[in-house]
């Protein structure tokens, strides 16, 4: 287990001030000016050698994203834009941040502004995030009139603006294009990439999207070396993540650890185990609803990092942790995501808007085993027909829950399809 | 996706009060010239905050003060879930009924709401009381169930403590929002194991000045070898 002396969140639960009098006891804006004049390129290359990985899902190196952006400010101003639109099902890890550490994310926000040479920031947060946006928003207000932030960031020289942006409500906008077309005043529509962001982005202009948690824990990374970061955790998957685990375990509960801790252990030392002990589980999600569920088997020993569960054919995602007991409907389980894309698919694109459909209607069917065994595969072929086939990744993310089930569960399906069938029989008899 | 469409019913105008109108000028000016239409999601909510809905004479007033046109605000307003199409109660009650709320019990709370309201999810009770729905994923799954009312997030309902909210804002009440079983935000119920020192403990810090020399010589070598002729 992590000792606390790793731990960037010390507030995560909110026990001490936020604020900026607490944020400051806690280590935050603690030489942030120093950092600043060790120079935009050191600070992208102390990025890279950590090792750290976007943590909005995808897992891109953080340090290489900011390096894609131009080198030189020209007429077109850059901008960083900070992705808070968390609402990937069973991720709820930057909400703490935004209500608990807001200075953290604050003064990520100056320290990777300043290293690509952005002088303005929006932080885009969910609408739905009312009170964690009112935190923020006066942890922001605290930043300007202490001079962090403003005309002269921490006596620097450089002047960085940084702005909060509340949505309404719409789980696509945490797809970057998506998040850029509505911060813009637009539907959150998806754009086709190329240009990327760092090219043509808000405004048409150079643009890094990056997570929360991507961001807070810059400062901290920074300031205890590259090297610290990427000593924790396993090659390729460095540092500390933030875990949320919910669903049926004693304890649900977020808490940051080491990447690749294995998955049983995070689950029992932390959320207190699986309800009914881990012989009760039946399945996890280890990622966000957007990645394919794991069999008991498979969580018996899986390791949670991007590659460990890339290797078993899922995810780490958002590190959102769902557990499912052996109480639970694990069709229904996955029908309710299916319903939940159907919900959010923009319908930009044809396989998205009528696949995610076609997959609710279906997986409900599945659900009561009002289907034929062949049907099974005809989801199965549906889904590759989605996947691959869209602008942004949300058709993807429709149809690897539905995969995971066929590949892990197909015998459940057939058995519902054939107790269906004969008690239509029965009843038929009768 | 969600279709969505404008209420029937429409009052003759609308006009921002002063207080939205000082405020709405302030968030404009938070973006770029020219760019005044990134206000058109805080302009509809601060129109939903004034009249409890957003309504079609909202939108076209928007689309003016944005210079934007009328169908490019409707779109918006029709698009994100948050904006209220028609009216809705005074207490408008907004059950997650996600995955992660699904396997806590989220269906036990959203028919405690419908039993105690005597409505349906999506319509509201006939004194414009309250008003209730169900969300997709509120983002607070490690305190699941969890139900939005108003602005606030009431987390680890159970069937018995949404009654007593319920109670509660028929008294005209507004109960103290967050987990309804005493947790500190997302802490694991009990005993803290984690996050138990003291937090204020100095950060070993790196050696900035021996950072930017290994730096400044790790660059001086990799421009040697790109300056060196290829062998």
């Amino acid at each position: 287990m992590l000792a606390d002396k790793d731990r960037i969140f010390t507030n995560l639960y909110g026990r001490h001030d936020w604020r900026l009098k607490g944020a400051r006891a806690r280590g935050d804006w603690d030489g942030t000016k120093e950092l600043m004049l060790m120079g935009a390129d050191w600070i992208i290359d102390e990025m890279k050698r950590s090792g750290l990985r976007g943590r909005g899902g995808a897992g891109f190196p953080t340090g290489l994203k900011w390096s894609f952006m131009p080198k030189q400010e020209s007429d077109r101003p850059h901008y960083l834009v900070v992705n808070a639109d968390e609402g990937e099902p069973g991720t709820c890890k930057d909400r703490d941040m935004l209500r608990y550490d807001p200075h953290k994310l604050i003064e990520g926000c100056l320290l990777a502004s300043f290293a690509m040479k952005a002088h303005a920031c929006y932080i885009y947060i969910r609408g739905e995030f009312y009170n964690e946006a009112s935190n923020l928003q006066v942890a922001i207000d605290e930043a300007y009139e202490a001079g962090l932030i403003g005309d002269n960031a921490c006596g620097s020289g450089w002047k960085f603006d940084l702005y909060l942006h509340r949505g309404a409500g719409a789980y696509i906008c945490g797809e970057e294009t998506a998040l850029i077309e509505s911060l813009e005043g637009k539907k959150g529509q998806p754009r086709l990439k190329p240009p990327f962001p760092a090219g043509v982005g808000l405004y048409g202009c150079p643009t890094t999207v990056n997570n929360v948690e991507s961001i807070a824990v810059a400062p901290t990374i920074l300031r205890r070396g590259a090297s610290w970061f990427a000593g924790i955790g396993r090659p390729n998957n460095t540092g500390t993540k933030v875990f949320c685990i919910s669903g049926n375990v004693n304890k649900p509960c977020n808490v940051e650890d080491s990447m690749g801790i294995p998955l049983k252990e995070l689950i029992e030392k932390h959320a207190g185990g699986v309800r009914g002990g881990w012989d009760n589980l039946q399945g996890i999600i280890p990622g966000g609803a957007s990645v394919p569920i794991l069999p008991k088997s498979i969580c018996d020993t899986v390791l949670m990092d991007f590659d460990s569960l890339r290797d078993v054919k899922s995810g780490l995602g958002t590190a959102a942790v769902m557990v499912m007991d052996k109480s639970q409907d694990v069709v229904a389980c996955i029908s309710r995501l299916s319903d939940f894309y159907k919900h959010e698919s923009c319908g930009q694109c044809t396989p998205c808007r009528e696949g995610c459909g076609w997959l609710a209607r279906v997986m409900r069917r599945m659900v009561k085993g009002d289907a034929t065994l062949e049907e099974i595969d005809t989801l199965e072929q549906v889904t590759y027909q989605i996947e691959g086939h869209t602008i942004c990744a949300l058709g993807d993310a429709a149809a690897w829950p539905v995969q995971g089930l066929i590949r892990h569960f197909r015998p459940e399906l057939e058995r519902r399809i054939r107790d269906y069938r004969d008690a239509k029989v029965r009843n038929r008899a009768a | 996706m969600s279709a969505r469409e404008l209420a029937k019913d429409q009052p003759a105008s609308f006009a921002f009060n002063a207080e939205y109108l000082e405020r709405a000028k302030k968030v404009i000016a938070k973006y770029p010239a020219g760019r005044q239409a990134s206000a058109v999601i805080p302009l509809l909510d601060f129109a939903q905050r004034q009249e409890g809905w957003v309504t079609r004479p909202a939108i076209e007033a928007i689309a003016k003060m944005l210079d934007m046109a009328a169908i490019r605000v409707l779109e918006v307003a029709t698009f994100y879930t948050m904006f209220n199409l028609a009216p809705v109660g005074k207490t408008h009650i907004q059950v997650c009924t996600s995955l992660s709320c699904a396997v806590r019990g989220a269906g036990d709370v959203l028919k405690t709401c419908k039993d105690k309201l005597g409505i349906d999810a999506g319509d509201v009770t006939a004194d414009k009381a309250f008003s209730l729905i169900e969300v997709e994923c509120s983002g607070a799954c490690v305190n699941a169930p969890v139900v939005q009312i108003g602005d606030d997030y009431y987390e680890d309902v159970d069937p018995a403590s949404m009654a007593k909210l319920i109670d509660a804002f028929k008294r005209g009440e507004t109960p103290k929002y967050g987990s309804m079983i005493g947790r500190d935000g997302s802490a694991p119920a009990g005993e803290p194991i984690t996050l138990t020192e003291d937090p204020t403990k100095p950060i070993p810090k790196q050696d900035l000045a021996a950072a930017k020399a290994a730096f400044e010589k790790a660059k001086a070598e990799a421009a040697a070898k790109a300056a060196a002729p290829k062998a």
